[in-house]
């Protein structure tokens, strides 16, 4: 069915076979040393619950609410993470903020219930980008676990907890510096006096 | 018969039936600790210290596997199956020593269960051949079709590789003078240099690899391979039958590793252990420790080669066995018989198995070069994408 006269086809000779190579054996034998040479290597193996890998700053790992210089949760119920949420794993009840208290003079609103379906979520990333005021983080904590699935909906406490746990690790400093509390949260204009983070506040 | 002869078989046969499956068990755990360290990895090592528990726990936990028996199979055969391959595994065993077992009746303990067989090498090629019932009723009585290919294939792999495999026994057998495996192995027994391996290299080569298929292991495991028959002929089977399969598989492999070394590799003697077998306690358990550490390396080399060599392609399969093997071992022995009639010195015998080896790669390399030159079909074609844009 081929036809060698064909030019525009280029025909490729297999190598010859050799006596050595007729005989196999050789190879076999090569292919063995191989083998054996392996078993003395070292290991790739991470002994994996004693030795925990290195997680890069940047991975995407549970969620948690950063608190501001006051320790109030620094989430100002704006809803852009619940808008940007692509898996709608995130529910916010926004109420205003108590204007009596003068720990709350600075804020418009604030979240009375955050929470958050770690099962429902994807790991995005969206609502981190989305936060104008850098509230909602994800960790580098990678094996979540739960025994049931009402335990893996977190809510406002439980994810400040997480930030509790997390900020003085080492591991999970706050990544996001987009201002001191942000644009969003000026309820009042000039009232902020903090001062601007390191890093030079708004995010080119 | 008085008990003082009954009892010593009822030991030999205690120790295989107790013995056997536990090792068929730690072989499984050895060879994935094979497995693991040839791919740089760790292997099991959490259950018990460096996972040497992890064999018990494998056993445990496949005993108390469901027993799930499809509706479709024929359901007496399905049953049977399993049992003749292990029942024809466990007594191939019955000639082989395990231990030192001098041929003529001794004080001592022959660690063998039918001591003094004057078949024995006979009844051992008949009962492997038996072996390869298991596994086609066990393929047939799947019904499923690739359990069915799988029994197909063991069928036509065990009856091309019984035929290299007694070709290459011959040589030995007719060295010796005898079909005994324990007078095979004390005609070895006057130093190293009387080890059958050296006289009759090709003929221990090629009865590895004809036993390699035997045993239905990597590269000759067609029968059973994963990528293209689901698990072939024991797709069907799940907890004990399953196990009983593989134990099979597993004491093949023993029996095959005790032959090589009783029949080519000299056996329990060793230079330096002289003298009868049973002369001291001390001896007689070192030659034991001989045996056993000869049979583990083979064991291994097993295991390695498992990991080493792709699996064959079924007509390579036959080609190696028609094609190959067969013609060596009938010229190997040719060769041997000739020697041996003529009464020539024993030195000619390594170099015409050499010769033949070498003829063999030679005629191997012609053929291939044949097929790949002139007028067949299958030239090996590479587009004209190859030739860097240039048309003509």
């Amino acid at each position: 069915m081929s036809d060698r006269k064909n030019k525009s086809v280029k025909w490729a000779e297999p190598p010859k076979l050799g006596l050595v190579e007729a005989m196999y054996l050789p190879a076999i034998l090569e292919g063995v040393s191989t083998t054996v040479k392996h078993i003395f290597k070292p290991k790739m193996t991470r002994q994996y619950p004693e030795v925990e890998p290195q997680i890069p700053g940047n991975y995407r790992g549970v969620h948690r609410l950063n608190r501001d210089e006051k320790g109030r949760v620094k989430c100002v119920a704006c809803f852009l993470c619940q808008t940007a949420c692509p898996a709608n794993c995130i529910t916010i009840e926004a109420a205003p903020a108590p204007h009596d208290d003068p720990q709350w003079a600075d804020r418009d609103k604030y979240p009375a219930t955050f929470v958050i379906d770690e099962l429902r979520c994807i790991y995005c990333g969206m609502c981190e980008e989305a936060c104008p005021v850098d509230a909602i983080e994800l960790t580098s904590i990678y094996d979540l676990t739960g025994k049931s699935r009402e335990e893996m909906i977190f809510d406002k406490d439980k994810l400040l907890s997480v930030f509790d746990e997390t900020v003085h690790s080492g591991k999970d400093p706050v990544r996001t510096h987009r201002g001191a509390l942000g644009p969003a949260s000026e309820f009042n204009p000039g009232a902020s006096s903090a001062p601007p983070p390191p890093g030079g506040g708004l995010r080119g | 018969m008085s008990w003082s002869v009954i009892w010593p078989l009822l030991v030999a046969m205690g120790i295989v039936l107790a013995v056997v499956p536990v090792v068929g068990l730690y072989m499984t755990f050895f060879e994935r600790k094979i497995a693991a360290y040839i791919q740089d990895r760790l292997g099991p090592n959490r259950v018990g210290p460096k996972g040497i528990l992890q064999a018990v726990a494998d056993g445990i936990k496949i005993f108390l596997k469901e027993q799930l028996v499809p509706d479709h199979v024929f359901k007496k055969i399905y049953f049977v199956a399993p049992t003749i391959g292990l029942i024809c595994a466990m007594l191939s065993i019955a000639v082989v020593p395990y231990g030192p077992a001098p041929p003529t009746p001794s004080q001592s303990f022959r660690a063998i269960i039918a001591p003094g067989v004057e078949i024995g090498l006979l009844f051992l090629l008949g009962i492997s051949g038996l072996a390869a019932y298991g596994i086609v009723l066990g393929g047939w009585a799947s019904n499923n079709k690739y359990s069915l290919f799988g029994a197909v294939r063991a069928c036509a792999q065990f009856i091309s590789y019984e035929i290299p495999l007694g070709l290459s026994l011959l040589g030995v057998i007719v060295w010796a003078g005898s079909l005994n495996i324990e007078q095979i192995v004390a005609s070895q027994g006057e130093g190293i240099g009387n080890w059958n391996v050296w006289w009759q290299p090709l003929a221990a080569l090629m009865f590895f690899v004809a036993g390699l298929a035997e045993t239905n292991r990597l590269p000759f495991d067609l029968a059973e391979c994963e990528q293209e028959l689901v698990g072939g002929f024991h797709t069907e089977y799940s907890g004990i039958k399953f196990v009983l399969f593989f134990l099979a598989e597993y004491t093949h492999m023993v029996t095959l590793s005790f032959l090589v070394v009783l029949l080519f590799f000299g056996g329990w003697h060793f230079p330096g252990l002289t003298g009868p077998v049973d002369a001291t306690v001390g001896g007689y358990l070192l030659r034991w420790f001989v045996l056993l550490f000869k049979v583990g390396l083979v064991v291994a080399l097993i295991m390695q080669l498992r990991w080493t060599l792709p699996r064959f392609r079924f007509d390579q399969l036959m080609g190696l066995a028609w094609k190959g093997l067969i013609p060596l071992g009938v010229l190997n022995l040719i060769g041997l018989v000739v020697i041996f009639s003529m009464g020539w010195s024993k030195w000619w015998l390594a170099p015409i198995s050499l010769m033949a080896l070498i003829g063999a790669a030679f005629v191997n390399a012609k053929m291939v070069a044949q097929r790949f030159s002139g007028s067949t079909s299958d030239q090996w074609s590479v587009g004209s994408f190859a030739g860097g844009g240039q048309t003509s």
